[in-house]
């Protein structure tokens, strides 16, 4: 595994290994001593373009637990914002000997760019790009639906977990908001689908990208009659940006609160569905749009959850790409 | 400007539109003979060209080139620009307007106008802007330009549409006094904020903001209402979708002064060559979907579409370096286009060699009034029969020819070729401006060295003197 830039095309033998090896780094953050020797001497470069203190984060912090050496490189304070290309930044980046770069970019493609153009040979790990792709993301969300849902961890995720090996046949999630501007979106429909869940997206119209009739997924524009009648085992609500409803390149939806109405997820909808389901969000929330405070706070929530399991599969990740660039059989493994 | 003298060149073998094999003979500037294959006795100091095989067709017409000079000299001037029209077998372009600054004046249409007399390789025809500074705002002095030297006849604001249908219809009808025709970049402003890609499968996939076909066919809709209700002529570039071809189809046989283009990209390139997000394949309009490809190909060849136009253009490296969000729009064309319809249109058994003159030369030329058949300009005189005392504008272009297209390679200053590493069919062999060799087996040549007796020395390929 050379890179990690996105879910589509990712073999599911690939996917169960990268989510085994999370289970395992997930075990090790239970410890006293959370470190391990692992990536030693190796450099890890965060290159981040937007905005996103939780992703970069949790980056930063998997790469320490694996004792690499992490250099933060973000847009602001940096030469990027006095308008250095991505290919001199890329340049540079290999001049100095970053064995892997985790990349988030606004621009869709950056991250396969990054990779392919040419300009470094480091690893490169998609942390977001654009309305692409954030494979990590829907990692951390399969590893904690795999968990919660195969591996019966409990209501508090304390149990052990038993899903090693396992897939997410038959398992319904149901994806729920802005799909059209969502890279969290695009990334777990394949990878869900991959892993043997079925997935329905769930969306006013104008949230539906033109061409989704492709994607391994159904899609529909009811949430309430989703919950009763497909009663999903997982429902993701998705970050609804306020700005989607005004002029502009806006009007997707009248208002606020007529979104909320119709698609916001609260304590009413949770409990239309299964005892067993889970409540998830990526982060960061809008707390009274598209989800509420008693949805978010609920028991049956994994959102905090899932920032912890961020950790566990980005060291994944990183200990994937990394540990087999020694080895002959990279190109062998193939390009995720 | 008198014209030099002239070398005599005996153009051996060479097949007029594919047909029967001739001798044609270039003196003076003008066809001066043309006779059974082998029979022409060489004149005292002609230059006698062994094509046989090779066909012949007038020379090629651009109604849509960007020179890019004046203002962005670093992608394309007047001079590298024309010198790779000739290459590609071109003998006169249509210089588009978004320069800078824009063509929207009679100063600066004749700057671009003298430019390409000076530079030799093709006649020039600046394009002029509609409104000023292509804001879509207020009408550019389309009278002025008009009567300039440059003699514009053609006026678009390319790049940006002009999407206020009052001043489109003004437009419409304003150049109806010149006999000047619109041509309209049809691109609904609203509906591709941001656009990066054609909207559909791809697009939703790799998460690139979508161009939808209905941007386009919306603003061809209203444009061909628009000229049939005011009784004027318009021109739609590089229309891109099935729909496109559809409402011409509708608007031709309803009687509407409509014409259309095509560019040689939109006839083989599908938008699945975003998937690598490498911009070489980002333009406007954008590359869409194999079914679109087929219906700009059928309507092409059944003449809905009546010419086939570059859009050559030509961007620095690193404008296309980036990511593809911030790359610049567009592809070069002008040395691809000629192989490219062969390997779409001839090769398929679509159209003959007679119909790709009338699509690359005749019809443009007409489009452009630059036919000789509407008075005008000293230039005048493209797109003619190859016939005894028509003007010796002329392409030879070798059939049987392959060559792999390399961006750095080509005659243009620019590399950003979608082409590149692809092997094309058919190679321009010969260009012929007024009789004088702007190309020479297959190598551009300076006028030093077409005019002086072989000076340099330098044997060209298949020619003696």
């Amino acid at each position: 595994m050379k890179h990690l830039l996105t879910t589509q095309g990712l073999s599911k033998d690939d996917a169960i290994l990268l989510l085994d090896t999370s289970a395992q780094m997930a075990t090790t953050q239970s410890r006293e001593n959370k470190k391990l020797p692992t990536l030693r001497g190796r450099t890890v470069v965060n290159l981040f373009y937007e905005d996103s203190t939780r992703t970069r984060i949790s980056f930063e912090t998997a790469a320490k637990r694996l004792s690499a050496d992490v250099i933060n490189f973000s847009a602001k304070g940096s030469s990027v914002s006095k308008g250095e290309s991505l290919k001199d930044t890329a340049l540079t980046l290999h001049a100095m000997g970053a064995d892997a770069v985790v990349v988030r970019h606004s621009a869709s493609g950056a991250a396969h760019q990054l990779a392919h153009a040419g300009w470094l040979d480091a690893g490169v790990l998609n942390a977001g790009d654009g309305m692409h792709q954030h494979p990590t993301q829907a990692l951390l969300d399969a590893f904690t639906i795999r968990r919660h849902l195969v591996g019966n961890v409990g209501e508090d995720g304390r149990g052990t977990d038993t899903s090693a090996g396992a897939d997410l046949s038959g398992l319904r999630v149901a994806i729920v908001g802005d799909v059209l501007h969502s890279r969290v979106a695009r990334s777990n429909v394949y990878l869900l689908r991959t892993l043997g869940a079925e997935v329905t997206l769930v969306a006013p119209p104008t949230l539906v990208p033109v061409g989704v009739e492709t994607w391994p997924c159904r899609v529909s524009y009811h949430l309430d009659e989703t919950l009763e009648q497909w009663q999903p085992d997982a429902v993701m609500m998705l970050r609804v940006q306020r700005e989607r409803m005004s002029g502009g390149s806006g009007s997707f939806f009248p208002s606020p609160m007529e979104y909320s109405r119709k698609f916001g997820f609260d304590a009413r909808r949770l409990a239309v569905l299964p005892d067993h389901s889970i409540v998830m969000h990526p982060g960061p929330m809008n707390r009274g749009l598209e989800i509420s405070a008693a949805a978010a706070d609920h028991p049956r929530s994994v959102i905090v959850e899932q920032v912890a399991n961020g950790v566990a599969v980005r060291m994944a990740a990183l200990y994937l790409l990394l540990s087999g660039t020694d080895e002959t059989s990279t190109d062998e493994r193939n390009t995720l | 400007m008198s014209a030099p003298a002239t070398t005599t060149y005996v153009l051996r073998g060479v097949r007029p539109y594919g047909t029967d094999p001739a001798d044609v003979v270039l003196a003076d500037g003008v066809v001066a003979a043309i006779g059974a294959s082998g029979t022409v006795e060489l004149p005292d100091g002609a230059a006698e060209v062994r094509a046989e095989g090779h066909v012949l067709l007038p020379g090629l017409v651009d109604l849509h080139t960007h020179l890019r000079e004046p203002g962005r000299e670093d992608a394309e001037t007047v001079f590298s620009g024309t010198r790779a029209a000739a290459a590609g077998g071109f003998t006169a372009v249509h210089a588009m307007a978004n320069t800078t600054p824009t063509q929207d004046t009679a100063g600066v249409v004749e700057q671009v106008y003298r430019l390409g007399q000076e530079a030799g390789w093709v006649d020039v025809h600046p394009v002029g802007a509609v409104t000023v500074g292509l804001g879509g705002e207020r009408l550019a002095e389309l009278g002025a330009m008009a009567d300039s030297a440059a003699h514009v006849r053609v006026f678009s604001d390319d790049g940006k549409c002009v999407h206020d249908p009052v001043l489109m219809r003004r437009a419409l009808e304003y150049v109806k006094a010149f006999d000047g025709v619109v041509a309209q970049h049809a691109q609904e402003p609203r509906l591709t904020e941001g656009a990066q890609m054609n909207e559909g499968v791809v697009s939703a996939q790799i998460g690139l903001t979508g161009w939808p076909a209905v941007a386009e066919e919306s603003i061809i809709a209203r444009d061909v209402l628009l000229a049939e209700h005011v009784g004027s002529r318009l021109h739609v570039c590089h229309l891109s979708t099935a729909g496109s071809v559809e409402i011409i189809r509708w608007a031709k046989g309803r009687g509407i002064d409509v014409t259309a283009e095509v560019t040689p990209h939109h006839l083989v390139l599908t938008d699945d060559l975003a998937r690598d997000y490498d911009p070489v394949f980002k333009v406007n309009p954008p590359l869409r979907t194999a079914k679109d490809v087929e219906a700009v190909r059928a309507g092409l060849a059944d003449g809905t579409i009546d010419i086939v136009a570059t859009d050559h253009a030509p961007h620095p490296v690193e404008d296309k370096d980036c990511e593809w969000s911030s790359a610049a729009f567009g592809m070069t064309g002008l040395e691809t286009a000629l192989s490219v319809v062969q390997q779409t249109m001839v090769d398929t058994g679509r159209m003959t060699w007679a119909d790709v003159a009338r699509v690359l030369s005749e019809n443009p030329a007409r489009i452009g009034r630059i036919d000789g058949n509407h008075g005008g300009s000293r230039t005048a005189g493209q797109g003619r029969p190859i016939a005894v005392g028509e003007p010796a504008n002329l392409t030879l272009v070798d059939p049987s020819a392959t060559r792999t297209i390399d961006g750095r390679s080509q005659v243009t200053a620019s590399d950003n070729t979608p082409f590149a590493g692809m092997e094309l069919p058919g190679r321009v062999v010969a260009t012929f401006l007024r009789g004088r060799a702007t190309v020479l087996g297959g190598e551009v040549v300076d006028r030093t060295a077409v005019d002086g007796p072989a000076a340099d020395g330098k044997t060209l390929e298949g020619v003696t003197r």
